[in-house]
Formats: C-alpha cells, structure tokens, sequence
C-alpha cells in the first residue's frame, strides 16, 4: 500500500517505533549476556548489567594515612594523600560527589568543604583530585581515620573472564577443550552428510527408476521422526559393533540424522536446474557421474552451503547426541554446550564464568550466522514453504 | 590419536571413500559388468542404466534406513520388552507402568501447554515482525537481528534467560531484568495497566484469534461453504475447532484469575519455580528462538501476494487492518500452516532449554527430558522406549500431512 503514488502512511513513524522497540526487546537478553562477560564477578553481583554501561555512583569507605604519614605542623598533627589513588581507593578516573566521616551521614559534605569530626578536634579538607588534608589534635591512631566517599565512577570493562575461559582457567572453567572437540565433531559431521547426499538427490531428481517417488515420500517422513526415538537403538547398536561411545560414533549419528534434510534440500534444487543442459550433455556423451560431478554439483552450489550451515548450526549446538553418543564417563571428549550444562549446574551463581562461556560458545555460530544469512535464508524458504 | 587428526583422516575417509565408492562402482558397472561395447552394447547400456540410480541411492538410503527407519521399529520393540528381565516380553507393561507415574502427565500436560503456545506465539510474532519490517526502510538490519537467535543453542540461551530471570534477595540489587523491572511495579496504576489490563487484553485477544479459527474450521458444516471434501479432513476440522472451543473456554476461564489474582509486589521472585507459571518462563526461550524463523519465511510469502489484490483492496476502501486480515493473510495460509507444523516439531522435541534451565524441577517436565531421564538416569529402557514412542505418535499426524503434500506437490 506504500507503492501507491500520493499515499503515504500515516502510521509510518508507528511503525519504526514497533521494529525498533521488538528489536530491542529481542537483543535486550543476548548484550546482557554479553556485556556480562566483560564484567568481574563483583560487579556482576554488585550491579545489573544495564547499569555497567553508564557511569555508576557507589560509595566507598576509606582511610586517611595513619600515624607514619602525621606530619606535626605546630600543635596539629597533619596527614596529607589523596583519597581517590591511594590504596582502596576507587581510582583518579572517579569523580567525588561528596564526602563523609561518619557512617551516618556519610554524604554530609561537599567537595572543598571541610568535614569536622565528631569530637571537634580533627578536622578533613578535600579537593577534587581527591587530594586531602587532614589535621587532629592528638596524635592519630595507627591506621588513620574512615572516611566514606561517594564517587561516580565510569564504566569498566575486563577481559579477564575470556582469558580464564579460553587459556589459564583450571578444570570446568576451561573451555578451551571443550572448543576443539566442538571443532572435532562439527566439522567431519557437516561434510560427510553433504557427499552421501548430494549423490542420492540426483538420483531421487534426474534418474528415472521405479520407486522414486516412494523413496521421495519415505524421505519426507524421515526428516520429521524425532531423533529421540533412535537414541537407545543406535546406542545399543554402536556399542554392539564395537564403536562404542566416542567421535566415530557421534559423526555417524550425526550423518544419519542430517541426511533427510540435505536429500530434501539437494533435491529440491537440482529438480530446478534446467533440463536442457543435463541432456545436451546426455547427447554429448558424458556418463550420469560426469554430470553430476562437472555439472550438477557446482551449479548446486548455494543449496549445498544452505544444508552446510543448517547442519554446522545444528551439530555445534547439539547437546543431546552429544551426550549420549559421544561423552563417557571420563568426560575428556565434553564438547562446550555439555561443559556449558554442568558450569549451570555447579557453578550456578559465577556469572562471569557462565556468560563468558556461553559467549564463546555462541560466538562462532554467530559468526557464521551474520556471514552467510544470505544461504541460512534461501535453504530456509527452499525447505519449508514447498 | 589425537582427536583433530583422527577427526581430519575421518573427513579424508569419509569424503573419500564416498567419491571413490560413486567413481569405482559407476567404473565397474560400465566397464566389467555391462560394458558398453560388445555383441550386447544397447542391452547392457540399459542395464547399467536401470542399476545405476541404485548405485547412487545406497550409501544415503542405507544410512537412513540404519539411523532413522530401523530404530522406529527397535524402538517400537524395545519398549514391549523389560530390561532387567533380558529383554523378556511384557507387553504393554512399560506403558501402564508409565501412564501410572505423575510424572508424566505433568510432561503431557506441559508439551500440551508448550504445542499451543510456542507455535501460536512465534508466528503470530513473527507474522507482526514481518509485516512491520516490509515497511520501513532499515527492515533487513531489523530482520537480521530479530532473527539472530536462530544461531544460539538452546544451550546458550538458555544461560542468556537464567541471567534475564536471575534473583537477588530483597536487600541487594537485582542483576535479573526481570526482577529489577519487576520490582518497579508497587501496585498503583501502573501495575494495574501492565500486571491486569494488558495480560486481559492479550488473554482476549488470544480467545477472539481462537474462536474466529473454529469458526473457520466449522464453516463447512454452517452451509457457508458447498465444497464437499473428504472424511479425512472432515475428522480434522471437527477435532481441530473441538480443541479451539476448549481453548476458548480455558482462556476465559483463566481471566477470572488474572482480575482477582493477588500480586506478590514489591518482593523478587525466583521466575522458574513459580509452579505452572515457570512453564511460560521456559516457553519464552523457544518463542525467543522461533520468532526469527517465522518471520524469514513469512515475510517471504508476503512479498510473494500479487500487487493486484492489495491495490484492489485500497481502491475498494479497504483500511490498512482489513488488507492485512482479510487479504493478506488468507492467502499466505499455506505458509502459516508450514511455519506452525515446523515450530511444533521443534517444541515436541525441546529437551535442552528444559534440562539445562529446571531439568523437569518445580512441575516443569516434558516429554523429551522425561524420556532423557528414564534412559540414562533410570536406566529403565522399557518406558524410556514407550515415552519415545509417544513422542512419535504426536508427531505423525504432521507427518501424514507432510507426506500428503508432497505426493501431491509431485503429481
């Protein structure tokens, strides 16, 4: 309705605020993920992430120098330092908003002001870098007098959290492992389904035999039977062959469980291809595999990097065949969604732990994602809307 | 070995004992078996012809037949069969002892709750989103993101929404949005608009999108239609809006309870042991994850509606809510009910978002985690098999359907 000359929609900014607000609420969960990750675990629990990206005020108790700093200045014993730098100081970047001596009223004074103490004898002069002035009557006491500062303090952010999880952590919080044989399972996984099947489409597409379509139709059933159904079987199977739980028999599983989908995909797309050209090449002489091999197979191309991408997606996110087919008891061939389950399960409130895990889980997916939408879609609409 | 290398030599075995398979068996079927030269050349050309399509079928058809078909039936079998007595047969043990257990219907009761409201929120999102994106002129980078999710495991997400549900005594902050938004709600006017009026409304408008179905299904048989169609389809439409009048009358029903509920204010809630209401927690993960995958297709179809009927329907006056409903929307029906029947399949087989979030805890059971529990920690195969297969009993009439279409696609 927008295409018609001299009518322009009203509801138009309507409409950007809709998207804008459904793309918000649909990022909202994954950039609190994320900007988790680059938080310490204080201020995970400290603060909401919304939060960590805008300055925060907090409040900080401090000390003042304590008797070895006192300097005596006539009858005054005087420290001077600075509030912010010195140690247990929230840092020069912080900006003191006010100041107080006494855990009642600990934003009693301003910057510049000079706080009195409640026994009338010391007293504290601030600036605004932080630095101080403090005097007393008696000698102070050794570890010097509190002081509570209310500061805003920018944003921070740590890497920290990725270097634990990806080099230095130690057992469960090292994932490092958990990414290679991620890496391990993937990638044999997504290509060994896509040779079986490219070969079998062509035959379901552009050889005449008996039976095709039944096979079309036996296919078609197969792409929805729940893999839960083949668990125990297979199971039962692999360890009665001698494979056993481990990666042969997960790329296995993995194959089998591909297969409908990228027979579906292929096929669907090869029928496509124009008649003419496989049988002016028929004509020529060139043999059902020379066609496929020089002709079919590269013009295939964005259907086979559809199915690559399904498949990559959906074996990198596996949890399920994972575990039954491929993690032991010994736990060493754990793959990353696994190892992200069981960091839920022990260490359920390290949240720097957790978010930096799952995002490195997540980021090679999203990667791919962002890089090849274009064949995520077209394999979408090519399997779902025939 | 180390597994990279191993997993490198599987790659080079695999794809190479693949294409030396197709190479070498095509090779020996025109050179020794039927060689194409010869007293007999026509003949053994067409011979070879008529075995090569096989040639090329088997290592996929095998495959198929090993990892899918055979455990249908093994499964089947298996769950007629008792373990610990070696395998003995005892008939329909397995699923009295299963139809016995609270445990499972509590699954059944939430797969229910999950095949209705996943797939009808995910499209009807996703129906929104892809509409409003269509109009505007940064809809792709909008569609992009919204339909980011589709990436992130079930796993991964999963993480993502325990931070969104996370909970933090009363003293502290709340690092949970939803507590933290939670929190802001003190039981003024506020609250009432977003905590009882808004939830009205949608629990309203879910029951007027329902009833306006059956009254679609139910057209036949009001003599608003002539078209005679087959007992089939007649048995789907009676059981489809008998479904939609219950749903109709739960939702009305649920309205009672959402006007005179009493809302906890102002303390944080722990979201995912909330009995029955934990349940929609999880949902929203999968709804989360789905939206994106409806929206990409939907929109498909909506750029495919010919230009004519929309222009026709402004020159008759229609308003911008009448071209959407009465002429979009009827004739992108197929695709909607592709995008349902897909979404459905996935809830029917959500094992990871609730066995990382709950693991079945606080009335949160589904069928897949339940079957998940009764093989590997139960250890009990029997009903671990019978739960399975009536997770397949659910599914087939999406695959009869399926099958149906593409039969008649292919005519």
């Amino acid at each position: 309705m927008d295409n018609i000359a001299g009518s322009k929609s009203s509801l138009s900014w309507a409409v950007n605020v809709s998207v804008l607000a459904l793309v918000l609420l649909w990022l909202f969960p994954t950039v609190g993920l994320f900007v988790s990750s680059f938080r310490t675990a204080d201020q995970i629990s400290a603060s909401g992430w919304w939060k960590a990206l805008f300055p925060t005020e907090q409040t900080v108790q401090v000390r003042t120098g304590g008797r070895e700093a006192a300097v005596q200045d006539g009858d005054l014993f005087v420290v001077t330092g600075n509030l912010l730098t010195d140690e247990g100081g929230p840092g020069a970047d912080a900006e003191i908003v006010a100041f107080g001596v006494s855990s009642r009223a600990i934003g009693a004074y301003q910057v510049g002001e000079t706080a009195e103490f409640s026994d009338g004898e010391e007293t504290l002069a601030l600036a605004e870098d932080g630095s101080y002035r403090y005097t007393s009557v008696e000698e102070p006491g050794r570890r010097g007098q509190r002081v509570f500062l209310t500061a805003v303090t920018a944003p921070e952010f740590t890497t920290d959290n990725y270097r634990t999880i990806l080099f230095s952590g130690t057992g469960q919080d090292n994932m490092a492992n958990a990414f290679f044989n991620t890496l391990t399972v993937t990638i044999p996984a997504t290509i060994i389904p896509i040779v079986v099947a490219a070969f079998a489409a062509y035959a379901l597409a552009w050889m005449d035999f008996p039976g095709r379509a039944l096979l079309i139709a036996l296919v078609v059933a197969l792409l929805v039977v729940p893999l839960q159904l083949a668990l125990i079987p297979l199971l039962r199977l692999h360890l009665g062959i001698g494979i056993g739980k481990g990666y042969l028999g997960v790329w296995l599983a993995h194959t089998g469980f591909g297969l409908p989908l990228a027979i579906y995909l292929l096929r669907n797309y090869m029928v496509g291809l124009p008649r003419d050209i496989i049988e002016n090449a028929k004509v020529d002489g060139a043999t059902d595999f020379q066609i496929f091999t020089k002709i079919i197979l590269p013009l295939s191309f964005p259907a086979l990097a559809s199915f690559a991408i399904f498949q990559f997606l959906w074996t990198w996110n596996d949890l399920l065949v994972a575990k039954v087919f491929l993690i032991d008891a010994t736990g060493s061939t754990t793959v990353m969604t696994n190892q992200i389950v069981e960091l839920l399960g022990t260490r359920g409130g390290n949240w720097e732990i957790l978010a930096t895990a799952a995002f490195v889980s997540i980021a090679v997916p999203l990667v791919v994602f962002f890089a090849m939408q274009r064949y995520l879609v077209r394999g979408l609409l090519a399997g779902s809307v025939k | 070995m180390h597994p990279a290398l191993q997993g490198l030599l599987t790659i080079v075995i695999g794809v190479g004992g693949c294409v030396g398979y197709f190479y070498f068996s095509n090779q020996f079927l025109d050179k020794v078996l039927y060689p194409a030269k010869g007293p007999n050349a026509g003949r053994n050309i067409n011979r070879a012809n008529q075995i090569r399509p096989w040639l090329f079928l088997f290592p996929a058809m095998f495959a198929l037949g090993l990892y899918l078909a055979y455990p249908v039936f093994e499964t089947l079998r298996l769950s007629l069969t008792d373990r610990s007595q070696d395998g003995a047969f005892v008939g329909l043990a397995n699923y009295n002892q299963m139809f016995s257990e609270a445990k499972f219907w509590e699954a059944i009761r939430n797969n229910m709750l999950w095949l209705i409201v996943v797939p009808a929120a995910s499209t009807a999102f996703g129906l929104l989103a892809a509409q409003l994106t269509d109009r505007i002129s940064w809809g792709a980078a909008a569609k992009s993101l919204i339909f980011m999710p589709m990436a992130i495991s079930f796993v991964g997400a999963s993480v993502i929404f325990k931070l969104v549900y996370d909970t933090r005594p009363v003293e502290q902050d709340q690092i949970g949005i939803l507590n933290a938004v939670w929190l802001q709600f003190e039981g003024g006017v506020g609250s009432f608009l977003f905590l009882k009026a808004l939830p009205l409304i949608m629990v309203l408008g879910f029951a007027g999108i329902v009833a306006y179905v059956a009254y679609i299904l139910l057209m036949p048989f009001l003599g608003k239609s002539s078209r005679s169609e087959g007992s089939f389809l007649t048995i789907m439409r009676i059981i489809g809006a008998v479904v939609a009048v219950w749903l109709v009358f739960v939702s009305l029903r649920s309205l009672i309870g959402i006007v005179f509920s009493d809302l906890p204010y102002g303390q944080p809630q722990t979201w995912l042991t909330v009995p029955f209401f934990n349940n929609f927690f999880l949902m929203v993960v999968l709804i989360w994850i789905q939206t994106g995958f409806a929206m990409v297709i939907l929109s498909a179809a909506l750029r495919g509606i010919p230009e004519e009927t929309v222009e026709a329907a402004i020159v008759d006056g229609a308003n911008p809510f009448q071209i959407f409903f009465r002429i979009k929307v009827p004739q992108i029906m197929p695709t909607i009910v592709v995008v349902w029947t897909t979404i459905t399949l996935t809830v029917l087989k959500v094992f990871d978002i609730v066995f990382a979030m709950t693991n079945g805890q606080w009335e949160t059971q589904v069928l897949a985690n339940y079957m998940f529990d009764k093989l590997f920690r139960a250890n009990d195969w029997g009903v671990g098999s019978a739960s399975a297969i009536i997770i397949m009993i659910l599914v087939s009439p999406i695959l009869i359907w399926n099958v149906y279409n593409a039969r008649k696609e292919m005519r």
